[in-house]
């Protein structure tokens, strides 16, 4: 009961209930998210409202060591026979358009998207996949769309980001937060193409920390519009789009303390309303087939009805939106590595040197398994998502910032191996790859950068971590009622610490044939629970600031939902009996592993102290930079 | 009734690399990508121009095979053909179907549809028979125009530009008539994803073979299929005498 009294102490002042750990974006992003908890409803018992908080999120609940295996095992398979049946007759004719008449390597020096190529593609109907039929587009899910986003990124990255500038962010604001009125207007010709869609977001001096946007928007006289001023950057579309979902900030009464605070409100503008100019298409290292330009808006009137969700409530808008793309992101790149992965096997498996064919020496074959299993996790990611949200889960997003962020790491590492497997070849232009690569670069960066994607997901997990010891605490008050739940949570915790396990299993939920890999990941998520745990008791709320813990939480938590997705998948594949089931499972076992390997010392790094003193070391390396202009050391000739 | 009938067969698709059974009774087809014979495509891209010219009112895309030819059906059906027909044939005597049943499959059809055009591709990539035309045009009696590069209507008769090998004949039938599409008759355009989706409510007629009347027993078997040999490595010689006595020695000369 020791435990339990640190515990109350420390968490009671760490997870204070209206903690606004406002200073990192992921962190308002995450509490503007909370829908759940409020500060009133204490009437309940603190079990029952721990229950009703209970995310069905995988990983949400691995940061609090437990296993929620709910949406990811089995491996979802979402699609009923019809549903099915229709996707399986549109990849041939998008994959026929792609392999023939769209041209990358054109696109890319001209820097744009041919004409021809973005008549097809409209004809296609590619530019309104997941709009409703009624409205005029294909009405895909989520899965539908993700199977198709992986032709196109196997193809072209610079169109197949023209399309999602344009339907996943550029006018997913109105599909998701649109009113009737504004879908029947907008919808349909964005459906067609006829009119192009961007996200407006970036400013100058507003990239990662998207609150801090100024563009205004000021409420004319008359009421009936708002006025819009200000310029926003990078924009994907930005030189052809007709509408544009623009940010905004605005001075809003808030209701509790009758002050005026900026809030962002978010806004359909469309081109049409004057005032909206364009800059030209930035030169860029890659997916230069899409237009990106600075667009600004000079006393832009906007229509009252035009506002897009809530008045105020834009900044969640903006995230929603991402959140809502993010799964394109590593379908479309599963997609991209298939196609170079392919390269790189043909080259391996025909080029000759020392007198064999290269694929037979250890250190090319070491660089094609690894690429497999990168490719392998990805793609299991990207279906997992999507077939969770398609069966209507609502809190994904912390498995979509983890998708985002291996995919695109992912493939960067694929698409440079496969260089580095065609020699010389590679690096020339012909081969394509050298494309690819340039294209990829961008993905670590937009849409949210991995840097603060990581963040994000430490962070939510541990406020959600925070929360639940929380509702501990408060079964602590009232130990006779809740002497089930906290008995429960005392025996884990002895257990855990003393090194035992606390019977949480994966049996019965993957293949008996990988239950060692079963058992490391549910020995990762016991020593990844206690760690959480521990940081939080170390750290309270000044966790926030402990970036160097946090990127270490948040690689353990995408190499831990890594895990699970593959254990799912080749569970899958070895229970339908598949002809690469074996191939499958040796994909997995490696990938566990070796996953459990990189967690493992995580944990061990965040124990230690001469971690701490790398910390330390780190910071000082860094200010001496900042100070010194660039590096630090005199040359070491002295001139 | 100005309505063309199309003929449309499912085939392994080009792309694939083609693998014989190990016990050599025929190719490997379980799991590998099928589509649309490529002739075929041509054939359904004329069909729907032409009705697209107003000259036809109704195209109708039919094919003979098991439950899966309803999925090259229905990529007609996207291209624009207005409705499908499904002969169904399956196990054993889908093994053996070849053009002499399909053309009575296909006479049959034409009479019963009622069609002024029958149009078929030239030949299938798989057996590459080059027969389904020509048989059902005998066995309608009815006039053929085979390889076709160009074709016009005029009026009640049709006239064709053949594709034969000292260059080009042009010839005019009279309607009803068969027409076989060559390479260079037009090109394939896209199925677009919204004509995939209206395609889904075009109707598929299914029906047998006996339905038709058609008996359709084989009088050909199969014994045996083999890859084509492997290309031996060829020997490089220095000179000219060296060639001639390698020549000698392997009885060529």
């Amino acid at each position: 009961m020791d435990l339990f009294y640190t515990c109350r102490t420390q968490i009671g002042a760490a997870v204070a209930h209206n903690v606004r750990l406002n200073a990192s974006q992921a962190a308002e992003a995450v509490l503007d998210k909370q829908v759940i908890g409020s500060t009133t409803s204490t009437k309940a018992s603190t079990a029952k409202k721990a229950q009703s908080m209970e995310s069905q999120s995988f990983a949400v609940n691995m940061f609090k060591g437990q296993i929620n295996p709910s949406q990811v095992f089995p491996f979802p398979s979402v699609l009923n026979e019809e549903q099915t049946q229709f996707l399986q007759e549109l990849v041939p004719p998008i994959s026929k358009f792609f392999e023939e008449v769209n041209d990358p390597m054109k696109n890319d020096s001209l820097e744009k998207v041919e004409d021809s190529t973005m008549e097809g593609l409209k004809e296609m109907g590619a530019f309104g996949l997941q709009v409703p039929t009624d409205l005029g587009g294909v009405g895909l899910t989520n899965t539908q769309y993700a199977r198709l986003v992986e032709i196109v990124g196997k193809h072209d990255l610079g169109v197949g980001i023209t399309l999602g500038a344009h339907q996943s962010i550029g006018f997913k604001g109105i599909l998701l937060f649109g009113n009737s009125a504004q879908k029947e207007k907008y919808l349909p010709k964005l459906a067609s193409g006829e009119t192009l869609a961007a996200f407006c977001l970036t400013e100058p001096s507003s990239g990662s920390d998207a609150a801090s946007i100024r563009t205004t928007a000021t409420l004319s006289p008359c009421g009936k519009h708002y006025l819009l001023n200000g310029g926003k950057i990078w924009i994907s579309n930005g030189g052809l789009a007709e509408i544009f979902t623009v940010f905004a900030k605005m001075p809003i009464k808030d209701e509790k303390t009758g002050e005026m605070k900026d809030k962002i409100t978010a806004f359909i503008v469309e081109r049409s309303f004057g005032g909206v100019t364009h800059g030209p298409p930035e030169q860029k290292m890659g997916i230069k087939a899409s237009n990106t330009a600075e667009v600004y808006f000079d006393n832009v009137p906007v229509p009252v009805e035009n506002v897009l969700g809530e008045v105020g409530g834009g900044f969640k808008v903006a995230m929603s939106i991402l959140n809502n793309g993010r799964f394109g992101m590593a379908a479309a790149l599963s997609g991209t590595m298939k196609g170079v992965i392919s390269q790189a096997v043909d080259h391996a498996a025909n080029r000759v040197q020392f007198g064999s064919k290269i694929h037979t020496y250890g250190v090319i074959q070491e660089k094609l398994a690894r690429m497999a299993m990168l490719q392998y996790v990805t793609e299991s990611m990207a279906y997992m998502i999507s077939g969770n949200m398609d069966s209507g889960s609502k809190d994904y997003h912390i498995e979509a910032a983890i998708s985002k962020i291996f995919a695109s790491e992912a493939a960067w590492e694929v698409a440079d191996e496969c260089i580095q497997v065609m020699g010389g070849m590679g690096f020339m232009k012909g081969s394509g790859v050298e494309r690819v690569m340039r294209d990829l670069r961008i993905f670590r960066i937009f849409e949210g950068t991995n840097d603060i994607l990581r963040l994000f997901v430490a962070l939510n997990g541990f406020q959600d971590a925070g929360k639940h010891l929380k509702s501990l605490q408060k079964a602590m008050k009232n130990p006779l009622g809740n002497a089930g739940l906290l008995a429960g949570e005392v025996t884990k915790r002895v257990r855990r610490r003393a090194g035992l396990s606390t019977g949480l299993t994966l049996q019965g939920s993957i293949h008996p044939e990988l239950s060692y890999s079963g058992d490391l990941a549910v020995n990762a998520i016991e020593h990844f629970g206690v760690t959480i745990e521990n940081m939080l008791f170390k750290h309270g709320k000044n966790i926030l600031h402990e970036q160097f813990v946090l990127k270490r939480v948040a690689d353990s938590a995408i190499d831990l939902y890594a895990m699970i997705v593959v254990l799912s998948r080749a569970s899958r594949s070895l229970s339908q009996g598949h002809a690469s089931a074996q191939h499958e499972k040796i994909l997995c076992e490696t990938w566990c592993v070796e996953a459990n390997d990189r967690i493992m010392k995580n944990v061990r790094d965040l124990k230690s102290n001469s971690t701490t003193q790398i910390f330390k070391n780190i910071k000082a390396i860094s200010a001496a930079m900042v100070e010194n202009g660039g590096t630090v050391s005199p040359h070491p000739l002295g001139f | 009734m100005s309505r063309v009938l199309v003929g449309v067969k499912r085939v392994i698709d080009y792309a694939v690399k083609v693998r014989v059974k190990p016990d050599h009774s025929g190719v490997v087809t379980d799991g590998v990508k099928h589509s649309m014979n490529p002739f075929c495509e041509i054939a359904v891209e004329e069909a729907v121009k032409l009705k697209e010219k107003k000259l036809f009112k109704e195209v109708v895309a039919v094919s003979c095979g098991p439950a899966q030819a309803t999925e090259t059906i229905r990529t007609a059906l996207a291209m624009g053909c207005d409705r499908g027909i499904h002969v169904e044939v399956t196990g054993k005597d889908y093994e053996s179907l070849g053009p002499l049943q399909v053309s009575k499959i296909f006479a049959a059809l034409a009479k019963k549809e009622e069609a002024s055009l029958v149009i078929l591709g030239k030949q299938a990539i798989d057996d590459d028979c080059n027969q389904t035309g020509q048989m059902t045009a005998a066995l309608l009696d009815w006039p053929q125009g085979t390889f076709a590069s160009e074709v016009e209507i005029e009026g009640d008769k049709v006239k064709v530009v053949r594709e034969i090998d000292g260059g080009l004949e042009t010839i005019k039938i009279n309607m009803p008539a068969v027409v076989t599409a060559d390479l260079r008759l037009n090109t394939p355009r896209y199925a677009t994803l919204p004509n995939i989706m209206k395609a889904k409510k075009k109707k598929i007629a299914n029906m047998k073979p006996a339905d038709l009347g058609v008996d359709i027993v084989s009088r050909l078997e199969v014994l045996r299929v083999d890859e084509p040999p492997t290309r031996l490595a060829g020997v490089k010689v220095e000179t000219v005498d060296d060639l001639v006595a390698k020549l000698k020695e392997s009885g060529t000369i």
